[in-house]
């Protein structure tokens, strides 16, 4: 454990990617290989489920250190970190522990899942006595299940492959899917030949970067295939061995979630990977975004919902056919074979992605501003020669997304944010004018830099009408542009309407709160959807 | 009351004087020399004789600034003055006011560790203790500031054998000394220092405090000589062109805020080094103790909960509002750090 908390310190101080790599591979070439099977598991982003519920250590957490409960909230809105207040509350520790890291997880922490009360005070009440520190915060943060360390995806696996000698694209191959977190994985994961079983391993997503330059610098249009960029659940459904697997980029198996997916992929034949976007999708056109979370977010999937919200796999490439890895051909012949795959362009709910006609880049352009009538979000540009790559590279796909929606409102509320910014305020509710009224719309808490966000908090600090516990009113007369990408009606909100991904673009300090828009223009923005 | 809180700060009656104003009064009493406590343009200034030096360099060069040493009690007015060490910075002091046998003391800015570059702590019985309270919630405590400073010492070798010069910000006045004198005898290589904390060295050499040598980073020039340095700054260096001198770089800053993960990654500095000039929780409520106390006055910083906690015990406890910021995270605090880091 005192080892992967310092990697933790070493990852958490640093910014500079290569110092990153160099800190991971350092600890994967030195630790135990169940250690680092651990390690891997939770750079890659896993955490433990919350094993203990939180306000349970926090009972602990205050008995232990004579802390009552209103001192406890106080540091809390400070520190803006459960695991973290209570990591600083505690009374220091008076032993140490030279357990490993996988004794820890698997001898101390799973077992906690499930126990009595009792038990589980006495296995953390003793822990928390043998770590200090960033050990003592990490350990908080894996038995709240909110462990996280901020370091990209390909950089893990560019530390495994300095680690093992192993190829980056076979290492990210290899971590795909259910990856479980023991010695003998870590052995196969770096081992120079594998045989490899795991038939229900997806494949490294391929990503795109947004457009920077102008199309027309692209080269000659007959390099490039262009399809409508869908705004849905990127998905690769598999077929091997007569069996369906469907995975969300997230790296989630949703096989189960959508059962009209899973049945369609029992048609297709042994050793087919397919590469799209799950939509929500009725009479030929997908349903807005907000519909397939309706869908995701039930538990049970029952005749109602699948009936009310059905949903399609838009098809766009092709990985595997007859059981062979196809990611190295070019993409036209990989569509080429999609298209011979999916018969006509559509087998059940499988669709195939269709190409934007286009004679030149302006037609393009023209398909781009009107994607919104395609309920698209944009275009994607693919290099008809490109192979199906690993992780997000420039170059080869590029997604031209259309510009966002934009209005200028007012903030009305502010509260402080969590984590870094739990001494600050940065999260923002906004309005627009309804008569002379302000109505709230949207909350947004992105977009301003560091200094933007410490200047508005001491204006906030100055300007505030009422505090309503963390949230404040302040006075109606900061502007700001904000920038989303979709608007829909919305019964729950006051103004009727909901936007998606609001941001901030800019800090209008050149208007006054009168010169910002109104809802009418918002209610305008619905119709054009 | 023998003080009581006015628009202009605290304020003795009997004795005519003025406590750390923020405005501009007849007599002036100033616990340290830090800006928010120390302002501009009263007609007279006094101060503690170790500190005088230090207040000279921060004030308009004609000011009118009398000492007195440590404990020496005089009478203005119907009041008895005396000040006493408070452990914060060189010469920081709290000030002890008797009126008719009734005991107030101001705190000012205090911490309890001792450290080399000025007279430590002591607690002053009184009946009513104005204390600040930067860091007044339970989730500060400090670590023995050895511990920070073998930190330090790491961050620092490991940066020279990387090639890169070792950056660090603390304030000017006050941290950086401590930051010098605390890293005396391991030294990596030599210490640069921005000019803000070079001329304050100078003022803490003169009053007799012992720092290693140090040279002012605008002498060293060449990027060479730079790399295994530590260079300390003040906090307005952070992200300023004056840093591009120094070649490769890792960035630290030295303050009690690091101690929380948020404010450290919110700096955007590589490392975070919780070493503080203020009281942090415990040693707060013991110095509050030691005073024997009934009645407490609680100023800048997390004033609430200190004289909620205070309250839950019995003692009579009141927030009251300053100017007085203690230790802020935020650039400015430092007046005289503009300067140079906005020039060329």
């Amino acid at each position: 454990m005192k080892r992967f908390a310092k990697l933790f310190d070493e990852l958490d101080s640093t910014t500079r990617t290569g110092e990153k790599v160099a800190a991971m591979a350092g600890y994967l070439a030195s630790a135990p290989p169940d250690d680092a099977a651990w390690a891997v598991h939770f750079l890659s982003g896993n955490r433990p489920k919350r094993l203990v519920p939180v306000r349970r250590l926090a009972a602990w957490a205050m008995e232990l250190s004579g802390v009552p409960s209103w001192l406890f909230e106080e540091s809390y809105q400070s520190v803006g970190d459960l695991a973290e207040t209570i990591a600083l509350l505690l009374p220091p520790p008076d032993r140490s522990s030279d357990l490993s890291l996988s004794r820890w997880i698997e001898e101390r922490l799973l077992p906690l899942s499930g126990q009595a009360e009792d038990v589980q005070r006495e296995v953390i009440v003793q822990a928390w006595g043998e770590l200090g520190g960033t050990e003592r915060f990490v350990w908080n943060k894996l038995i709240t299940g909110g462990f996280r360390v901020g370091v990209a995806r390909s950089l893990v696996v560019r530390a495994i492959g300095r680690a093992s000698d192993v190829d980056e694209a076979t290492i990210a191959h290899r971590l795909m899917g259910a990856w479980e977190p023991t010695a003998a994985a870590f052995h196969a994961l770096v081992a120079a030949e594998t045989t490899d079983a795991d038939i229900s391993r997806p494949y490294p997503f391929f990503l795109a970067y947004p457009l920077e330059v102008a199309p027309t610098e692209l080269g000659p249009l007959e390099q490039w295939v262009t399809e409508w960029k869908w705004d849905g659940i990127r998905a690769q459904v598999i077929r091997r061995a007569g069996r369906t697997y469907i995975w969300s980029r997230g790296e989630e198996l949703v096989t189960e979630r959508f059962p009209e997916l899973a049945e369609a992929g029992g048609l297709l034949p042994d050793g087919t990977v397919i590469d799209g976007e799950i939509l929500a999708w009725r009479n030929d056109r997908p349903l807005p975004f907000a519909e397939l979370q309706r869908r995701i977010g039930r538990k049970k999937l029952g005749p109602k919902i699948l009936g009310e919200v059905p949903v399609a796999l838009v098809a766009y490439d092709l990985l595997e056919l007859g059981g062979e890895d196809i990611r190295q051909h070019p993409l036209g012949d990989r569509r080429m074979e999609l298209e011979r795959l999916l018969g006509a362009g559509s087998r059940g709910p499988f669709r195939l992605s269709p190409t934007v006609a286009a004679e030149d880049w302006e037609d393009v352009r023209q398909a781009r501003r009107s994607a919104r009538a395609m309920d698209a979000e944009g275009v994607m540009l693919k290099r008809v020669d490109s192979p199906y790559g690993v992780g997000r590279r420039r170059g080869a796909w590029w997604k031209w997304k259309v510009d966002p929606f934009s209005v200028d409102a007012v903030m009305v509320y502010a509260q402080p944010g969590h984590g870094r910014r739990a001494t600050l305020h940065t999260d923002y509710t906004f309005a627009v004018w309804s008569g002379d009224e302000l109505v709230p719309f949207a909350k947004a808490y992105s977009g301003l830099n560091d200094a933007e966000i410490r200047e508005l908090d001491r204006w906030i600090r100055r300007n505030t009408v009422e505090k309503f516990g963390p949230v404040r009113s302040v006075r109606p007369v900061q502007v700001f542009e904000l920038s989303f990408e979709g608007i829909r009606r919305s019964s729950r909100h006051r103004s009727g309407v909901a936007v998606r991904f609001p941001r901030i673009t800019r800090w209008r300090t050149d208007k006054r709160a009168e010169d910002a828009d109104r809802l009418e223009t918002l209610l305008g923005m619905l119709e054009g959807v | 009351m023998v003080l009581t809180m006015t628009s202009a700060g605290l304020y003795c009656e009997a004795g005519d004087f003025y406590i750390d104003p923020w405005k501009p009064v007849e007599r002036a009493v100033i616990t340290h020399a830090h800006g928010d406590h120390a302002r501009w343009g009263s007609h007279a200034y006094l101060c503690s004789a170790e500190g005088e030096a230090v207040l000279r360099a921060r004030l308009d060069p004609a000011a009118r600034v009398q000492s007195v040493s440590w404990g020496e009690s005089f009478q203005l007015g119907e009041a008895r003055l005396s000040l006493h060490p408070a452990g914060h910075i060189l010469g920081s002091a709290q000030v002890r006011v008797e009126v008719r046998g009734e005991v107030w003391v101001v705190s000012g800015d205090y911490k309890a560790e001792p450290d080399a570059t000025c007279t430590p702590f002591e607690p002053i019985r009184c009946h009513t203790f104005i204390t600040e309270s930067t860091f007044g919630l339970p989730i500060y405590r400090w670590r023995p500031q050895r511990e920070v400073f073998d930190e330090i010492a790491e961050w620092w070798r490991a940066n020279r054998e990387a090639g890169r010069a070792s950056v660090i910000f603390g304030y000017a006045l006050g941290k950086a000394q401590r930051l010098i004198a605390g890293l005396a005898g391991r030294e990596e290589g030599p210490i640069l220092t921005h000019g803000a904390v070079e001329r304050l060295n100078r003022v803490y050499r003169a009053s007799g405090v012992q720092l290693p040598a140090t040279t002012h980073a605008a002498a060293a020039t060449e990027r060479a000589d730079a790399s295994g340095a530590l260079v300390v700054a003040p906090p307005l260096a952070t992200n300023s062109p004056w840093l591009n001198r120094f070649g490769a770089i890792s960035t630290a800053f030295a303050s009690g805020w690091m101690r929380v993960r948020g404010t450290r990654r919110r700096r955007s500095v590589d490392r975070g080094f919780a070493l503080s000039d203020h009281v942090d929780w415990p040693a707060l409520l013991a110095a509050i103790e030691a005073t024997g106390a009934e009645r407490v006055w609680v100023t800048h910083g997390y004033r609430e909960p200190v004289v909620r906690w205070l309250r839950e015990r019995g003692l009579e406890a009141e927030a009251i509002a300053s100017l007085w910021e203690g230790e802020t995270d935020e650039e400015g605090a430092d007046d005289l750090a503009a300067e140079e880091t906005a020039g060329p």
